[in-house]
C-alpha cells in the first residue's frame, strides 16, 4: 500500500461486545496480532506503551486473528487498549497483509501515513516517538528485529474462504446451505444432482480453488445447454467440476470440451435425447496430456486415471445440471450406457509415426485440442492376434467394423478406431500411413447393394421398393462401410502388450445427427 | 452448516397456459412430421382417418429438417401462426 491511500473501512467488536470502527475521524493505529506469533508476543507490550503516550490523541485499532487468542493474549499482557475480534479474518483479508504483526498509521481521513511489518526496533522507536512516546518502555530490552509469522488470512486452508466471501468475490451461484443434521452427500443425491455416483461438495472453497485453473472470467458465458438452454458460465463449468472430482489444471480442458459439444455441429440436444443411447467421448491431444497425467498408456479408455475419469465426468455433469438433461426426462435412451458416466482419454501420439488426430484436423502438434466424437456403442474390441501384414490386420479393422449399427447398415455412422502399439508396429512394418489403413477398411467392407437390401433375414438394409426401381448396374454397385475414408476417425492409445484395438461406433452423421468437432484448450 | 453451489442454471420453469379444451376439431390442423424413418407412413394414415371423420377441416403439413434437433424457430412461428392445432408425429 502507499502512503496516502485510502485504508479499507471496518467495524469490529472487542471482547465485551463494544464496536469500534475505522476510519473514525481521528488518527488511527491499526494493528494485526496472532496469539501464537512470538513476534506478536514482544509488540503487545509496545503497543501498550504506545496506547498509554498516545491514546488522547490516536484512536488505537489493534485487531487479534482468533478469539480465544486474544483472550489469552488479553490475560497475559492486560494492554489497556481494546482488542478487536477478527477471527472472521475479513478484516485482515481486506488489508492484504502476509504477516503478522502489520501496523497501519492513517490520518484522520483514513488515509495510510505509514506502516510496518514484523518488528524492527528502530522504526517502532521512531513511530513512538512521533505518537508521543512510550511511556515505562525500555527499548533496550527489546530485541532489534523480529520477522513477523504468517497472517492466519493466507493459511492455504483459510485464503480459499476469504477470497470466496470477499466484496469482489468471483462467485455468483446461488448459496445452498446443508443443515449440520443433513449429510451433504445424500442431500446432493437428493437434490438430483449426481449421476448415480457419490459427488464431492462444491464449496466455495474449492470451487474458488477449481477457478484458479483459468485465466478466464468465472461469468463468461460460453453459450447455452439444452434442453433447458441454461446459460454455461465457467463458474457453473467450475462448480460441476468440483463434483466430479477434478483438479483446477483439468478446467481448461472442460471448458474447451464444453465448448465443442455446445456447438450446433455437435448438437448436444439430439445426442442427450436420443433413444440409442448417444454420448460424447472425448480424445485430448498436445502438451495438457502430460502436463494434468493423463493415461495414454495401459488401460487408457479404463479406469484408474484422475484426470481421465473426471474430465469427461464433470462435463456430463455440466450437461446434465446446467442443461437438465436427466434419463426419462429429456434423456430418453432406451438401454443407456456405460460412457454416459464418463469417457475421456488422451491419445498415444508418440507411439505412432502418424499425424495425430488433432493434426488431421487442422492443428499444430503443440497445440493442445480435445475432439468430441458421438458413440453409441463400445469401445467394441478388435481381436486380431494373428495378422502379421498391414494388409490382413486393416481388414480384420474392416471386418469387425461392419458390425457398427448392423452388418446391413452401409453409409449409417461413423467410427473412431482406438489402434492399439502392437497393431501400429504390424501397420507400420508394411509401410501403412492411416489413410492406407482407411481405404483398406473400405476396400473389404465394399457389398454389392444387392447384398445390402432388406430381406427375409433382416429388414435392416436398403428399401426393396427402392433397389428394384434401380438398373442393374446400380444394383450391383460395391457400397463400403463408410460414405468416405473421412468417417474412420483413427488414433492410438494402450498397452505396448496386446493386439487388441477398439472401436468406438457412431450415431446419426452429419447435418441430420452429430458431427465430431475439435477446439484448442487454453491452457493458463 | 456446509454451505455448498447450486450447479445447475437456478431458473424456475414458467408454467405455461394450456390453451382452452374446445372438445371439438375445427379450423386449420397442421401435421408434423419429425423426420423419423417411416414418419410419413403414419401421418398420410392419420391425415386419412381425419379427413374422412372430420371434412370440414382443413390439414398442413410440415417436417422437420431432421429429428435429432429441435424444430428450427420460423418453423415453430409458421405453425403456430398459420394453424389452430397440431399433431406432431414420430415412426420408425
Amino acid at each position: 500500500m502507499q502512503a496516502g491511500q485510502a485504508l479499507p473501512a471496518f467495524l469490529l467488536a472487542d471482547e465485551a461486545g463494544g464496536e469500534h470502527s475505522f476510519p473514525s475521524g481521528k488518527r488511527s493505529l491499526i494493528c494485526f496480532v496472532k496469539e501464537d506469533c512470538p513476534t506478536c508476543q514482544v509488540v503487545m507490550p509496545v503497543l501498550a506503551a504506545l496506547y498509554e503516550g498516545a491514546a488522547a490523541s490516536v484512536d488505537f485499532r489493534i485487531a487479534g486473528q482468533t478469539t480465544d487468542g486474544n483472550s489469552a493474549l488479553v490475560e497475559r499482557f492486560a494492554p489497556g487498549f481494546p482488542l478487536l475480534d477478527d477471527a472472521s479474518l475479513k478484516v485482515s483479508f481486506a488489508y492484504d497483509i502476509d504477516t503478522v504483526p502489520s501496523l497501519f498509521l492513517s490520518d484522520g481521513e483514513g488515509r495510510l501515513e505509514q506502516a510496518l511489518v514484523g518488528f524492527v526496533r528502530d522504526e517502532w522507536q521512531a513511530l513512538a516517538e512521533d505518537l508521543g512516546g512510550a511511556p515505562g518502555l525500555d527499548w533496550a530490552e527489546l530485541p532489534e528485529w523480529r520477522p513477523g509469522c504468517g497472517s492466519l488470512s493466507v493459511d492455504p486452508t483459510i485464503a480459499d474462504r476469504l477470497r470466496a466471501e470477499a466484496e469482489n468475490s468471483p462467485l455468483r451461484a446461488r448459496k445452498i446451505e446443508i443443515a449440520p443434521a443433513d449429510d451433504e452427500f445424500e442431500f446432493m443425491f437428493d437434490q438430483g444432482f449426481s449421476d448415480g455416483l457419490p459427488l464431492v461438495p462444491p464449496t466455495p472453497e474449492r470451487v474458488m480453488r477449481m477457478l484458479s485453473g483459468t485465466a478466464r472470467d468465472a461469468q463468461e458465458v460460453l453459450g447455452a445447454m439444452p434442453p433447458n438452454m441454461g446459460d454455461v458460465t465457467i463458474e457453473k463449468l467450475a462448480i460441476n467440476a468440483v463434483m466430479a472430482g477434478c483438479k483446477p489444471d483439468y478446467l481448461p480442458v472442460i471448458i474447451a470440451a464444453t465448448e465443442a459439444i455446445l456447438t450446433e455441429e455437435y448438437n448436444i440436444h439430439g445426442v442427450m435425447a436420443t433413444t440409442m443411447g448417444a454420448s460424447p467421448v472425448m480424445v485430448i491431444n498436445g502438451p495438457v496430456r502430460e502436463r494434468i497425467g493423463m493415461n495414454m498408456k495401459l488401460g487408457a479408455l479404463g479406469q484408474g486415471n484422475r484426470a481421465n475419469a473426471t474430465i469427461g465426468r464433470a462435463v456430463r455433469l455440466a450437461v446434465r445440471n446446467i442443461g437438465g438433461a436427466k434419463p426419462g426426462g429429456t434423456e430418453r435412451s432406451t438401454l443407456g450406457n456405460p460412457m454416459k458416466f464418463t469417457m475421456c482419454f488422451p491419445e498415444f501420439e508418440e507411439r505412432s509415426p502418424w499425424d495425430p488426430l488433432h493434426v488431421e484436423r487442422g492443428y499444430e502438434a503443440t497445440d493442445s485440442v480435445v475432439t468430441v466424437f458421438t458413440m453409441t456403442s463400445g469401445p467394441t474390441l478388435i481381436v486380431d492376434q494373428d495378422s502379421r501384414q498391414a494388409s490382413q490386420l486393416a481388414g480384420s479393422f474392416g471386418l469387425s467394423l461392419e458390425s457398427a449399427f448392423h452388418p446391413k447398415a452401409h453409409f449409417a455412422t461413423e467410427v473412431l478406431l482406438v489402434v492399439c502399439p502392437e497393431h501400429v508396429d504390424t501397420l507400420i512394418r508394411d509401410g501403412y500411413s492411416k489413410a492406407d489403413v482407411r481405404a483398406r477398411i473400405q476396400e473389404v467392407t465394399a457389398r454389392p447393394l444387392s447384398e445390402l437390401v432388406e430381406n427375409e433375414t433382416s429388414a435392416v438394409g436398403f428399401k426393396r421398393a427402392a433397389f428394384e426401381a434401380m438398373d442393374a448396374a446400380a444394383q450391383a454397385r460395391a457400397l463400403p462401410k463408410f460414405k468416405t475414408p473421412d468417417d474412420i476417425h483413427m488414433v492410438v492409445a494402450g498397452a505396448d502388450a496386446g493386439k487388441f484395438s477398439g472401436a468406438f461406433h457412431g450415431w446419426a452423421t452429419g447435418e441430420i445427427g452429430s458431427i465430431s468437432v475439435s477446439k484448442k484448450i487454453e491452457e493458463v | 452448516m456446509t454451505t455448498i453451489l447450486d450447479p445447475t442454471d437456478e431458473r424456475v420453469p414458467v408454467t405455461r397456459q394450456l390453451t382452452p379444451r374446445t372438445g371439438a376439431i375445427t379450423g386449420k390442423v397442421a401435421f408434423l412430421d419429425i423426420s423419423k424413418p417411416r414418419g410419413n407412413v403414419l401421418i398420410d394414415q392419420l391425415e386419412a382417418r381425419l379427413a374422412e371423420r372430420l371434412p370440414e377441416v382443413s390439414i398442413n403439413r410440415y417436417a422437420k429438417p431432421t429429428f435429432t434437433k429441435p424444430a428450427p424457430d420460423a418453423l415453430r412461428a409458421e405453425i403456430s401462426r398459420d394453424n389452430d392445432f397440431v399433431i406432431e408425429a414420430l415412426a420408425d
